[in-house]
């Protein structure tokens, strides 16, 4: 069956180096799937595939809602309805919060001004930080950052949301504000692919829960199959390995 | 007081005085076009250098280096003096022009390119996922933020540039080294060179001052 993001036969290399081998996927619309395994197994490398930040092997595939994912006219359109957030945030650090959310939907969507304001303001002000739109980011925490990234990404009215590690460079206090986000994100119909180490997200939010490692995916299944019955070795070992800490 | 009527004759500084003006004038009129289209070209050449197909980052990069290492006078002196050859014939104004706002473009290229490259690549990728163009990425997220790093050394190459507007007058521009230099053989005293030194030296203090004070407010700042 196909699902809203295809992806077939993904290969990525890094000059000699494999990153991704023959990865198959397919992901349902409005699914929430996490992507866990060790660092280097090419978790970001995938789903940095899906909006083309990285480039890969012309035999793969990846479609997303059916339009398939290259270089050219497509792209414009496959990158405004996925978006993405960062482990770093990637703010724009001259811009305001309220423009930081602005700016996008009015140069790609075309949206006026007080249009733009209005969708920014209700967004921020949905993921609790209305207060905080007319300062800098650089004055707000990491936490509170990384909620203005999601807003930022959410003003698109995407399809999809890719998450690359949300919370790994929050001090701890702050990691329970962003995935309550993401929470409240999930189960409204946005797909979500969501990288991250939080075990404890992963098995309550996630549809499926995937396993990678050395650039391939080892298993799928529900947060159930995955986290009390893993099928293979390497799952088991990594699974003891993190949830031992 | 046989310093002051060598290097200070007022009488001679006044009465030379409307000629220098009419030097400043030129002096600037030729500074501020060259700096103005060296910084357009410069603009485009840094985007080429970095952004465009490898044979034009290429040619850009040998015109940058070329620029950057031919003598601005034998630049000068070849455009005014070599082109007529060739059947271009620039005037007076046009060739100081020509000549430093090509190697000012080599200069602010680099300038640029530096201030882009400084800028992290988490920029460029959540402009990409966000579905913005590359005119809006640039106009909008790089280059604002590359702006900010680039004023202290882009000022620094505009000091320059009015300091090699002097170099016109070997081409007969009458800027105001040259007209001091009339002004110097009419009078038959040095005055009016030194009218013109300080002339120089009060347009640019200003700038140079600017500069340090940039520089040390972002020094500050990224601490
Ligand atoms: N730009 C790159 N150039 C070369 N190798 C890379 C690059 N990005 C990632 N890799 C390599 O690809 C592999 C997978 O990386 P990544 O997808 O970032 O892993 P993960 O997100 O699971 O930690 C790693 O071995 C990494 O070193
Ligand atoms: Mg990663």
């Amino acid at each position: 069956m196909e699902g809203y993001i295809s992806i077939r036969n993904l290969r990525k290399q890094f000059g000699n180096f494999t990153a991704l081998h023959d990865v198959e996927l397919e992901i349902a619309e409005g699914e929430v799937v996490c992507v866990i395994g060790p660092s280097g197994s090419g978790k970001s490398t995938l789903i940095r595939c899906i909006n083309l930040l990285e480039p890969f092997q012309p035999e793969s595939t990846i479609t997303v809602g059916g339009t398939k994912v290259e270089a050219g006219r497509n792209l414009e359109k496959v990158r405004a309805d996925v978006g993405m957030v960062f482990q770093s945030f990637n703010l724009f650090p001259h811009l305001t919060v309220l423009r930081n959310v602005m700016l996008a939907p009015m140069r790609v969507r075309g949206l006026s001004v007080p249009d733009a304001e209005k969708r920014a303001r209700d967004l921020l002000t949905r993921v609790g930080i209305g207060e905080q739109a007319d300062k800098y980011p650089g004055k707000l925490s990491g936490g509170q950052q990384q909620r203005v990234a999601i807003a930022r990404a959410l003003a698109m009215d995407p399809k999809v949301m890719l998450f690359d590690e949300p919370t790994s460079a929050l001090d701890p206090e702050m990691v329970g504000e962003v995935l309550d986000v993401m929470k409240s994100l999930a189960g409204t119909g946005v797909t979500m692919v969501v990288v991250t180490h939080e075990m404890g997200f992963a098995r309550q939010v996630a549809d499926r829960v995937i396993f990678m490692d050395g650039g391939r995916v080892v298993e799928i299944g529900t947060p159930t199959q995955i986290f009390d019955t893993p099928q293979e070795q390497r799952t088991r070992d990594f699974l003891g390995a993190v949830l031992n800490h | 007081m046989d310093i002051f009527d060598t290097f200070f004759n007022v009488p001679v500084l006044i009465r030379t005085f409307p000629l220098l003006m009419s030097g400043l004038w030129i002096t600037l009129q030729i500074g501020v076009a060259s700096i103005i289209a060296g910084l357009a070209l410069g603009l485009l050449l840094a985007l080429v250098r970095l952004y465009a197909a490898p044979w034009l980052q290429v040619i850009a990069k040998i015109y940058i280096n070329f620029m950057r290492s031919i003598p601005l006078l034998v630049l000068l002196i070849i455009i005014y003096y070599a082109l007529p050859f060739v059947g271009i014939r620039l005037s007076p104004f046009m060739s100081a022009v020509s000549a430093l706002s090509l190697v000012s473009a080599a200069y602010t290229a680099e300038i640029f390119r530096a201030g882009i490259e400084a800028i992290p690549k988490g920029q460029f990728e959540a402009s990409a996922a966000l579905g913005l163009g590359y005119r809006n990425t640039m106009v909008d997220v790089i280059l604002p933020q590359a702006i900010r790093i680039v004023i202290p050394p882009l000022t620094n190459n505009c000091i320059n540039v009015m300091k090699d507007t002097a170099l016109a007058s070997v081409v007969a521009m009458p800027d105001l080294l040259k007209q001091a230099t009339q002004a110097q053989a009419l009078a038959a005293n040095p005055s009016p060179l030194i009218g013109a030194a300080i002339i120089y030296v009060a347009f640019l203090w200003p700038l140079v001052a600017a500069v340090s004070k940039l520089e040390r407010s972002y020094a500050k700042a990224d601490h």
